[in-house]
């Protein structure tokens, strides 16, 4: 599979990461090796095995409904790059 | 007091009970061993808050039940602890402090464990070989131009340093054993969800797992008695089905069938690393055990799996770093969206950024099917492997890295060859089995080699017991790297 530095910048902006023009030039060349070997895969056939996501078939884990204290809002606005004393600041996102 | 810290946790804490030493002394013993240390195997040293707890520790000895109460411990930086700086070795976190506390460490802390610090490990544990850490390399304690393995290196460094006496790691595929065995320590990744991953930063939540590193299989055993359990806050968390480890600490391994998977031992490992291993399965039969070869096909399939399934996961998980909840933030920003860009771009470095855009690559629309569910089906295919050797055999014992520790520097240039090394571990963290690392022989640089003990689910007993079984035979875990206990 060969990749590209359009396939790089794509997945790049899906990524939210904005590479400089000499770290995406090594990143294309290591991806494709490493998406290359990755191709052994192909070698083995796997018609018809269902993909395993967990290895325990572990389905529908409830709890009881209790009401427990949240996590205090002034502390974890404490650890925001930009908080005020509601909220997390951002720059603005609707015009 | 230097030979307080050539003993077990375990020993230790039974010191600590019967007065011979004061937490609080220990614990300064612990800090002064950390600050000398040249390892860089901690990231942030809490000696205000570890001074302040040994001294309350101390006041509460009479009612201790624990038998790791007082002893000083490490905890590895992707482990959240509530005031103090949790890093994931990375930039991207910054100062983050955060307001709770993880599972494993709070059930600990409730033993009366006592942390002097957080270790450093690869940035958000990916990597072999603790380089890619934010705040520097890890040395390893027994050459310092060489790697202690990864990603938990801080951890195993501190442990193999006999700075403090036990600590926690993480283990994705393989973090937890391969710097246990490039130390010369012993380590366990537990079966999955037997320990809450509650705190724990994610990499990839389908295989991550915490898991202790210590002297011995024992201590192992007495921080796992601790950490395990079901936790309604990890929905993946289960029942530990293997409750009183120490207890089952017999050494009687009459009758155990240890499996030895032939295409473990083939073209790629090391000659001094095979004989070592082979080593052992020697020293268990000699104690009544059975060995039995066996056939595992799966060998060139565990790293492509792993990496396709880990890099999908981590490209996810690492999403909610943005630069707004928490951590760093860069500056010079022109909107939301560049905001977004400028801190992961700044903020990650190079093998982060490698697995999050490898793992958008495979989840992407048109690469989906190839990649990542192909990886899926192939997971299927390697647990089925493992169902079917554990029909044979009791355990399986196999190396835990194809070498010896590597040198520093020879990894980050080619990143292939670093996911490479880490061929024997994935397949077990893809399974969710139980892997123990310990510590075997040594080779001709003296550097320690590690073997591995894989169990099947819940097989956690079976593990500790075979590897107390070969610790009561062989002194590997006892030796100490040279300047570990002279400072």
């Amino acid at each position: 599979m060969k990749i590209t530095t359009e396939l790089v910048d794509y997945i790049s902006e899906l990524s939210r990461l904005s590479l400089p023009e000499e770290e995406k030039a090594a990143m294309t060349a290591q991806l494709e090796r490493i998406v290359g070997y990755m191709d052994v895969l192909n070698r083995l056939d796997t018609a018809g095995v269902e993909p395993m996501s967990h290895v325990f078939p572990l389905v529908n884990v409830l709890r009881e409904d209790e009401v427990i204290p949240s996590q205090d809002r002034a502390e974890l606005l404490a650890g925001a790059p930009a908080p005020d004393p509601e909220a997390f600041l951002v720059p603005r996102a609707v015009e | 007091m230097n030979e307080l810290r050539t003993l077990t946790a375990l020993e230790l804490g039974a010191a600590i009970r019967r007065g011979d030493v004061s937490i609080p002394e220990v614990t300064v013993l612990a800090l002064n061993a950390a600050e000398s240390a040249p390892h860089n195997a901690f990231i942030t040293l809490a000696g205000a808050e570890a001074m302040r707890r040994a001294e309350e520790l101390q006041k509460g000895l009479g009612d201790a039940s624990s038998p790791l109460y007082g002893v000083p411990m490490a905890i590895k930086d992707n482990i959240c602890t509530r005031g103090i700086r949790t890093s994931c070795a990375s930039k991207i976190l910054g100062d983050f402090r955060p307001p709770y506390e993880a599972a494993a460490s709070a059930k600990l802390a409730a033993a009366g464990a006592l942390s002097v610090g957080k270790t450093n490990m690869d940035e958000f544990a990916m990597g072999s070989t603790t380089e890619t850490s934010f705040y520097g390399p890890v040395k390893n304690p027994w050459d310092l131009s060489r790697a202690p393995g990864g990603s938990s290196g801080g951890s195993a460094a501190a442990v193999a340093s006999r700075t403090c006496w036990y600590a926690l790691g993480s283990d994705t595929g393989g973090s937890i054993r391969q710097p246990a065995s490039y130390c010369g320590v012993t380590g366990v990744k537990p079966t999955y969800g037997t320990v809450s991953r509650y705190g724990l930063i994610a990499y990839a939540s389908s295989l991550d797992q915490i898991g202790p590193l210590a002297r011995d299989a024992a201590d192992c055993a007495a921080v796992l008695d601790v950490i395990q359990g079901r936790d309604p806050r990890d929905g993946t968390s289960l029942d530990g089905r293997y409750g009183h480890l120490l207890e089952g600490l017999t050494g009687d391994v009459r009758g155990l069938k240890i499996g030895l998977p032939v295409d473990c031992f083939g073209d790629g490992l090391d000659g001094e690393v095979r004989r070592a291993v082979l080593a052992v399965a020697d020293v268990l039969k000699s104690r009544g055990a059975e060995v039995v070869e066996l056939p595992f096909p799966v060998m060139e399939y565990v790293v492509p799996t792993y990496y396709i399934i880990a890099a999908a996961e981590a490209s996810s998980n690492l999403s909610r770093f943005d630069g707004v909840k928490y951590g760093w933030r860069a500056e010079g920003y022109d909107g939301l969206t560049d905001l977004y860009n400028k801190t992961r771009t700044q903020g990650f470095g190079m093998e982060v950024k490698r697995r999050i855009l490898l793992g958008t690559f495979v989840l992407s629309s048109g690469y989906y099917d190839a990649y990542y569910r192909k990886a899926l089906q192939v997971k299927a295919v390697i647990k089925e492997a493992f169902d079917r050797a554990f029909e044979s055999c009791d355990l399986l014992l196999t190396p835990v890295a194809p070498a010896t520790a590597p040198r520093l520097g020879e990894s980050l240039s080619d990143p292939l060859k670093m996911y490479l090394s880490d061929v024997y571990t994935v397949s077990v963290n893809l399974a969710g089995l139980p892997g123990l690392s310990m510590p075997c022989g040594f080779d001709l640089s003296g550097l320690p080699i590690g073997a591995q003990l894989i169990g099947p689910h819940f097989g956690e007993g079976r593990l500790l017991n075979a590897a107390h079984a070969f610790q009561l035979d062989t002194d590997y875990h006892k030796r100490a790297p040279k300047g570990g206990i002279t400072a």
